[in-house]
């Protein structure tokens, strides 16, 4: 019985998102995106900082290091601009691979420190990152930053042209690309669930929990460490491919601190050491500020931007700052650990926990 | 030569004033074994508060109610958030502390907007010359200024009840608990004077030849954070080290930055990064970290 709830459950999730291009307008639809871009870079740093407890400040590099690799292999050289001009399904992958390479060169400070030492060490990843991203002139595009190639799949263009009309929706670039990232992020999604659920999971778990235990019954530590952190930025990286093609264009200051902390607080409110409260924060952090520019007109004390009031994105940043330090203070595990805590009859949620009876000891205690 | 002794003794100067603000970072990493990364805010607190008040009480007056709020500020985060929190992992605390960054840093730039404002020092844009090295002198004033905190300090911390407290807790906080020491009150003077060294530090980064307080100055103030780890996050004398580290680093790294051409404009600022990410590889636990041990 509760086999056929689940399946029902999930074609019911399949036909909702399929459905959302056909209904919603652009404005959501872009902000779906953001929000599903944000989710698949969250599950990673989840990974990291919430299953295996290694604080990374860094995020926003591996954002960026997906997104300029892409760019850069994809686009077509021109005057000033490099370019390799490659496939851009194939430069997607690569772009992944890229920012796991990234993750691993930094891989000698990652798998030997932690903490508040790894912390701001990744930092300097930002730093250096910027610093590259602003100079590297015929890579980057430099201060103006590089058009994204549309992205290619087996001759359907992600993009707005050519038109394709859908049951008398007209499927523009947002419509077709909700698509690829609702695949991009399931895929992201399951991935890291299974790592979660099996043995590696609880290798992480056990690492975070206590390290000298972990070694002691035979996990080899560091190695988990280096490989947890190459894992996280490859999701960092495939967050910044989405990100650019959502975009279109990718320029350098927006992979600052600022996102570094974005993805820390989206993983807390979330839920550390989850899939799901990774999801459940990103959407929140990412559809905040959207929302609250959208709706600035309606809601009291937001001021529209420049005008010297509190902006939508100032409100947002505060609200969420705020919302991290109330979940600490009175919402250990989340706003996950929430739900499960006042929904824990829910069909699906009871299905998971009688087939893996893990997962309750396998949130953050 | 004449440039080489400039820009080491402004790097000097400006390490001294990461010191101070690396300093108050170990202080309260000591105490409370948590990495404060509000650390920046506090300082941006000090600052816009001596940069907003100079004009109506004069500097000396602005610059005491700068540091006396940082310290204010500093002390109630201790008291509301992070005495209350109940975590068991010292990293989620430090992810609450870059929460409270985030708020306070918010607040902060929006109040200041695009504004650059004057800290109102006294020692304005005049230099000094010795031998044909030109200082500002600001720069002097800072050097002596973080001399003499630092070495304040580090007396009443060897000899001062509060230094022998905060010591202890540092050693072993159940023992010292059980010896009467009232940990709270202690994890609390460490905030409280973390936050006042930061609000000295932000003037001297704000004044001369800086042009003032803007929004990018807490930028400038987390290159404070190598500087700590670098020299160790629990040792004073590695954040001394480590802020002279980074100061001397990027003074000499922006005042060569022609000769640096190949390696991009703004180096300076990512210089101390770099050392940073050196040190670490050769020494995890930094310069004069101890290395964790534990017994099993």
């Amino acid at each position: 019985m509760s086999r056929i709830l689940f399946w029902a459950a999930v074609a019911a999730t399949v036909a909702a998102v399929v459905a959302v291009p056909f209904y919603l307008d652009g404005f959501w639809l872009q902000t779906g995106l953001f929000a599903m871009s944000a989710a698949i870079g969250a599950i990673g740093l989840n990974l990291l900082t919430g299953a295996t407890g290694q604080l990374s400040m860094g995020h926003a590099f591996f954002l960026a290091v997906g997104a300029y690799a892409y760019v850069f292999l994809a686009a077509e050289p021109t005057g000033t601009l490099g370019g390799l001009g490659l496939p851009t399904p194939l430069a997607a992958v690569l772009a992944v691979l890229a920012a796991g390479v990234a993750g691993g060169l930094f891989s000698p400070i990652a798998s030997r420190l932690k903490g508040a030492y790894l912390g701001i060490a990744t930092l300097a990843l930002i730093f250096g990152g910027q610093h590259v991203l602003f100079n590297a002139g015929p890579v980057t595009g430099g201060f103006n930053g590089r058009a994204v190639p549309p992205m290619e799949l087996f001759g359907f263009v992600f993009a707005d042209s050519p038109e394709v009309v859908l049951l008398a929706v007209p499927f523009g670039s947002l419509e077709r690309l909700w698509l690829l990232g609702a695949v991009l992020l399931a895929g992201a999604a399951f991935f890291a669930r299974g790592v979660l659920r099996g043995r590696p999971g609880r290798a992480m778990n056990t690492i975070r929990d206590h390290e000298i235990a972990a070694g002691v019954i035979g996990v080899p530590v560091t190695r988990y460490r280096a490989g947890v952190f190459v894992l996280s930025s490859m999701y960092g990286g495939l967050a910044g491919v989405l990100l650019a093609l959502v975009f279109q264009r990718t320029v350098p200051e927006y992979f600052g601190v600022l996102l570094s902390l974005d993805y820390l607080a989206m993983i807390v409110i979330g839920g550390l050491g989850s899939v799901t409260g990774a999801v459940i924060g990103a959407v929140f952090v990412s559809m905040l500020p959207q929302l609250l520019t959208r709706y600035s007109d309606a809601i009291p004390l937001i001021a529209a931007p420049g005008s010297g009031g509190v902006s939508p994105a100032e409100a947002a940043r505060i609200l969420y700052g705020a919302a991290v330090v109330s979940v600490v203070l009175f919402l250990p595990g989340g706003l996950y650990g929430l739900l499960r805590k006042i929904r824990p009859s829910l069909p699906s949620i009871r299905l998971r926990l009688a087939r893996s009876p893990e997962t309750r000891s396998s949130h953050v205690p | 030569m004449i440039t080489f002794l400039e820009l080491l003794v402004n790097g000097i100067s400006i390490g001294a004033v990461y010191a101070l603000i690396a300093l108050g970072f170990v202080v309260i990493f000591k105490a409370t074994e948590v990495v404060n990364f509000a650390h920046a805010s506090l300082l941006l607190a000090g600052g816009y508060l001596v940069a907003r008040l100079h004009p109506y009480v004069g500097f000396w007056a602005a610059l005491l109610i700068g540091i006396a709020a940082a310290a204010v500020i500093g002390a109630l985060i201790e008291f509301l958030i992070i005495r209350r929190a109940n975590v068991a992992s010292h990293s989620v605390l430090a992810i609450v502390t870059i929460g409270v960054d985030i708020v306070l840093t918010t607040e902060l730039t929006r109040q200041i907007g695009t504004e650059v404002l004057a800290v109102g020092d006294p020692w304005a844009d005049s230099v000094v010359r010795i031998g044909g090295v030109t200082i500002a002198e600001t720069r002097i004033v800072a050097l002596v200024t973080a001399t003499l905190l630092i070495s304040a300090f580090l007396l009443a911390f060897k000899y001062t009840g509060w230094g022998v407290a905060m010591r202890a807790t540092a050693e072993d906080a159940e023992t010292a608990a059980l010896m009467g020491i009232r940990l709270g009150r202690v994890s609390l003077s460490a905030w409280a004077v973390a936050g006042g060294l930061a609000a000295v530090a932000a003037v001297f980064l704000c004044v001369f030849p800086t042009p003032g307080l803007d929004r990018s100055t807490s930028l400038a103030a987390i290159k404070a954070f190598p500087a700590a780890i670098l020299g160790g996050l629990d040792s004073t004398t590695g954040a001394l080290v480590g802020g002279l580290v980074v100061g001397v680093t990027e003074a000499m790294m922006s005042g060569y930055q022609n000769d640096l051409a190949f390696l991009g404009r703004g180096i300076g600022d990512v210089a101390p990064f770099l050392v940073m990410i050196v040190i670490l590889l050769i020494r995890p636990a930094g310069l004069f970290g101890t290395k964790e041990l534990a017994r099993v």
